[in-house]
């Protein structure tokens, strides 16, 4: 043995030395993301300029904003030559631009209600996690959101909702027989309550009834979006499954329909909702406005929802088809059960982006004279004498509620995307 | 989906049509028949028997009559006394003047935007998802008219250019930013441009040969020759030799204020310019995403093979990369494309007179044909996006992967 008086033998451990100061925190993270390379800087630089000059073009115009007055020239008054919003038209006019012109001032708690359980509603559809008993809310908010925002009396929309409730009913019972049967029995079941209730007209609990043209405003946006895309979801459902069905006369009915309105812009169908369509119908029947471009609006969507869920149906592998089959289900239970679930769950993307388009072109019908958000916004507020020229702030606030609402939706369909995420990454 | 037990022969009752999967779908087909016939059945005995008590009928001579209006930007040769039809024609063409422009633009913006969105650089990466989500968030709608306001009440009207001092002045002496539109320099055909011209399309052909000849080369003996300063050479140079040879017969015509208002140039309409610039900003943040997501969807190990098989860096991504990429860019682009050509009909909103404006507005309303102008309407969109589709499927089976 060598003698270990002598050797030099550490006992303990060094302690670590911190990494050069270049390899940590913020001065690591900035050479790295900002300036690797000398192109990098040069794109550094030009970026860091254009947002330096954007922030100069707008923050005056921010700050030295003007809350209070009652017209424009009052807002330049105040102003006195330098740069500034005037915010005032906002203030001044909010309520036009949430509700339209004419919705009765003092019923602005029924439009405002029904956005609030809208949330309420929506929460159980899209939060699965929540009980199943929820969805009975869901169910009852349609009725319920009508009876607020257009009024009259409450009985209205509670027989169409029983009407429904007894062919549910009437079906459920008869099923087990013969399915056909059910579904006959289930319709006139159906058409004999809604006779009731129209013969027994009764008066309870009755709100002052709006008118449909004197809705309008962001609600209106709202009450299209919303309702078209929740009708034309079944019905994009069934127009994809027809185009992929083996019965040449449904799939041809359904291609026909499909790349006819994917191949016209929406302005034509309004044009057809607004001019065009009462050609077709008696002329003692006359529908409201919203009705006919609610059609319109849900018949366009449907066909692009149809496209985005054949291209799920269509991605998924022919076995999941073939086990279905196997198992012996026949095509109804295949489709609920087993290949449903999966397209839908692989189109959620694609569903979400149309339902954003929707809802973006829901702006759309201020061109044949609706009143909503755009509407308002070019029609009374800038034709209005104290407010004509303003035209950021107004178009600064729709542009902002629009971009609420789309970037909501685009986020939790990215969260849902990682909910439903079941392979292993 | 067959039974298995086959029921005998000769025993059919009528409930079978229902019960029995062999009968069950050509009842559902009868049935949805008759449904689609009645409710067209319907439709069109109400169309008649409405025409009938209006004392009208369908017709399209209205086409072949006087327009009696004026359109603001007319492509060929228009007056108020020109036929409907022409006025429809005009408007044709000025939707797919605009349409080129914002397609042209916004493919630009968009590849711009997208390969920024995957870029090192941090600061430029935010941006650009500002930029997409900003965009992509509100609607088309609210961007035309924000930028149809910027040209309208912001910009300078024409006599602000006038004077010793004047408020305004040209973009380098050639541009004029005006609230009546932009006026911007065009060329003059002189007699023998159109020598130049043939000269500059000779050598694009030439052009494309001689990228071929480089390829035969290299795949025959391996020899690489250069390809990037000869077809920029063969590209220029004749045709500018050419334009000198021909005594300079293009010339360009500069707008000057003359009057109340410019002349000369070529003036491209306020409402021109919204509709161009917001469709191409709006639809170049959806391409900028499209064009991330190609990128990304080819695999890393496809760079890292080529890597390995000793390709320098801009051959990986000419050869390797973006071949794979653009088979998934270029069909959600086309279909982008289609977009642009649709939400064009959104220039009623300003007042720009594409076919929307001319036959689905002011000749309907003049007319009072609704039934005809909205029937043409579609069938000239119609036409495009069904031919622009079949173009698609073309390609879509063209690139489409040769498995085994």
């Amino acid at each position: 043995m060598a003698d270990l008086s002598r050797a030099f033998v550490r006992r303990d451990m060094l302690p670590a030395t911190p990494p050069p100061v270049g390899e940590t925190g913020l001065v690591k993270w900035l050479r790295e993301n900002l300036f690797s390379s000398p192109i990098n800087t040069v794109m550094t630089l030009v970026s860091a300029f254009v947002i330096w000059w954007l922030v100069l073009a707008v923050w005056p115009w921010l700050s030295n904003g003007v809350w209070t007055t009652t017209s424009l020239a009052a807002c330049r008054e105040v102003l006195q030559g330098k740069t500034g919003a005037c915010f005032s038209v906002l203030t001044e006019r909010w309520h036009q631009l949430l509700f339209g012109f004419t919705y009765p001032a003092d019923q602005y708690w029924r439009p405002t209600l029904g956005f609030v359980l809208l949330f309420v509603a929506a929460a159980p559809v899209l939060f699965f996690k929540l009980p199943r008993r929820l969805l009975i809310i869901t169910a009852v908010y349609p009725f319920l959101a009508f009876w607020l925002i257009w009024g009259g009396s409450i009985t209205v929309p509670l027989f169409v909702a029983l009407g429904f409730v007894a062919a549910a009913l009437t079906f459920q019972a008869l099923a087990k027989q013969a399915m056909a049967q059910a579904a006959l029995a289930a319709v006139i079941a159906a058409l004999v309550v809604w006779w009731i209730g129209g013969q027994a007209d009764l008066q309870v609990l009755v709100l002052e009834p709006v008118a449909s043209r004197d809705i309008g405003g962001f609600m209106l946006n709202m009450i299209l979006g919303v309702t078209c895309v929740s009708l034309s979801l079944p019905i994009g459902i069934l127009l994809a499954l027809g185009r992929r069905s083996d019965m040449p006369i449904i799939k041809w009915i359904c291609v026909i329909f499909i790349e006819f309105v994917r191949g016209v812009p929406l302005i034509t169908l309004l044009f057809v909702a607004n001019v065009v369509l009462g050609y077709f119908l008696p002329p003692e029947v006359t529908f409201d406005l919203i009705l006919r471009v609610i059609i319109m609006i849900t018949l366009f969507s449907a066909a692009y929802i149809a496209e985005v869920i054949r291209g799920g149906l269509a991605a998924l592998p022919k076995g999941q088809y073939e086990a279905a089959d196997s198992l012996g289900l026949d095509y109804a239970q295949a489709m609920r059960l087993i290949i449903l679930p999966q397209a839908l769950k692989i189109s959620i993307p694609g569903i979400v982006n149309v339902a954003v388009g929707l809802f973006k072109d829901t702006t759309l019908v201020s061109v044949i004279s609706m009143y909503d958000l755009v509407g308002m916004v070019r029609g009374p507020i800038q034709g209005a004498t104290e407010w004509n020229g303003v035209y950021w702030e107004l178009f600064a606030f729709a542009s902002l509620l629009f971009f609420v609402v789309c970037y909501g939706i685009s986020q939790y369909s990215q969260w849902l995307e990682q909910q439903l995420r079941t392979d292993h990454r | 989906m067959t039974s298995l037990s086959d029921p005998q022969a000769g025993s059919f009752r009528l409930s079978m049509l229902l019960n029995d999967t062999r009968y069950r779908s050509y009842t559902f087909q009868f049935v949805a028949l008759m449904c689609i016939i009645a409710v067209f059945g319907y439709l069109g005995l109400n169309l008649a028997a409405n025409l009938r008590t209006a004392g009208l009928s369908i017709s399209f001579d209205f086409l072949s009559a006087p327009s009696g209006y004026d359109i603001n930007q007319r492509p060929i040769d228009y007056t108020s006394q020109s036929t409907h039809l022409r006025a429809s024609i005009v408007g044709i063409m000025n939707t797919l003047i605009v349409a080129v422009l914002a397609c042209a633009t916004a493919t630009v913006l968009g590849v711009a935007a997208g390969v920024a969105r995957l870029s090192p650089n941090w600061l430029l990466r935010k941006m650009m998802s500002v930029y997409v989500e900003a965009f992509r968030n509100v609607p088309v709608l609210i961007w035309i008219l924000i930028i149809f306001s910027i040209m309208t009440a912001v910009l300078p009207p024409p006599n602000a250019f006038r004077g010793e001092n004047p408020t305004a002045t040209m973009v380098m002496g050639a541009f004029a930013f005006t609230n009546r539109g932009v006026y911007a320099p065009w060329p003059i055909w002189g007699d023998g441009s159109w020598v130049v011209v043939a000269t500059f399309l000779a050598s694009i052909a030439g052009a494309v040969i001689y990228r071929r000849h480089t390829t035969k080369v290299l795949f025959d003996t391996g020899r690489l020759m250069p390809r990037g300063w000869p077809t920029l050479a063969i590209l220029i140079l004749p045709a500018v030799v050419m334009f000198y040879v021909m005594g300079r017969p293009i010339t360009l015509d500069y707008p000057a204020l003359k009057g109340f208002n410019f002349q000369g140039g070529v003036n491209m309409l306020g409402s021109l310019i919204a509709l161009w610039f917001a469709l191409a900003i709006y639809t170049g943040a959806f391409i900028a995403e499209n064009v991330r997501a190609g990128i990304l969807a080819v695999s890393k190990g496809q760079t890292e093979a080529a890597a390995s098989l000793g390709l320098r860096p801009n051959r990986i991504m000419s050869l390797v990369v973006l071949p794979q990429a653009l088979r998934v860019i270029i069909p959600p682009l086309i279909s982008n494309y289609l977009n642009i050509t649709k939400n064009s009909s959104l220039a009623i909103a300003v007042g720009y007179m594409d076919v929307t404006g001319t036959l689905g507005g002011i000749t309907l309303n003049q007319t009072g044909r609704a039934i005809e102008c909205v029937l043409l309407l579609m069938a000239f969109y119609l036409t495009i996006s069904l031919s622009i589709s079949a173009v698609m499927n073309v390609y879509n089976n063209s690139v489409k992967l040769k498995e085994r």
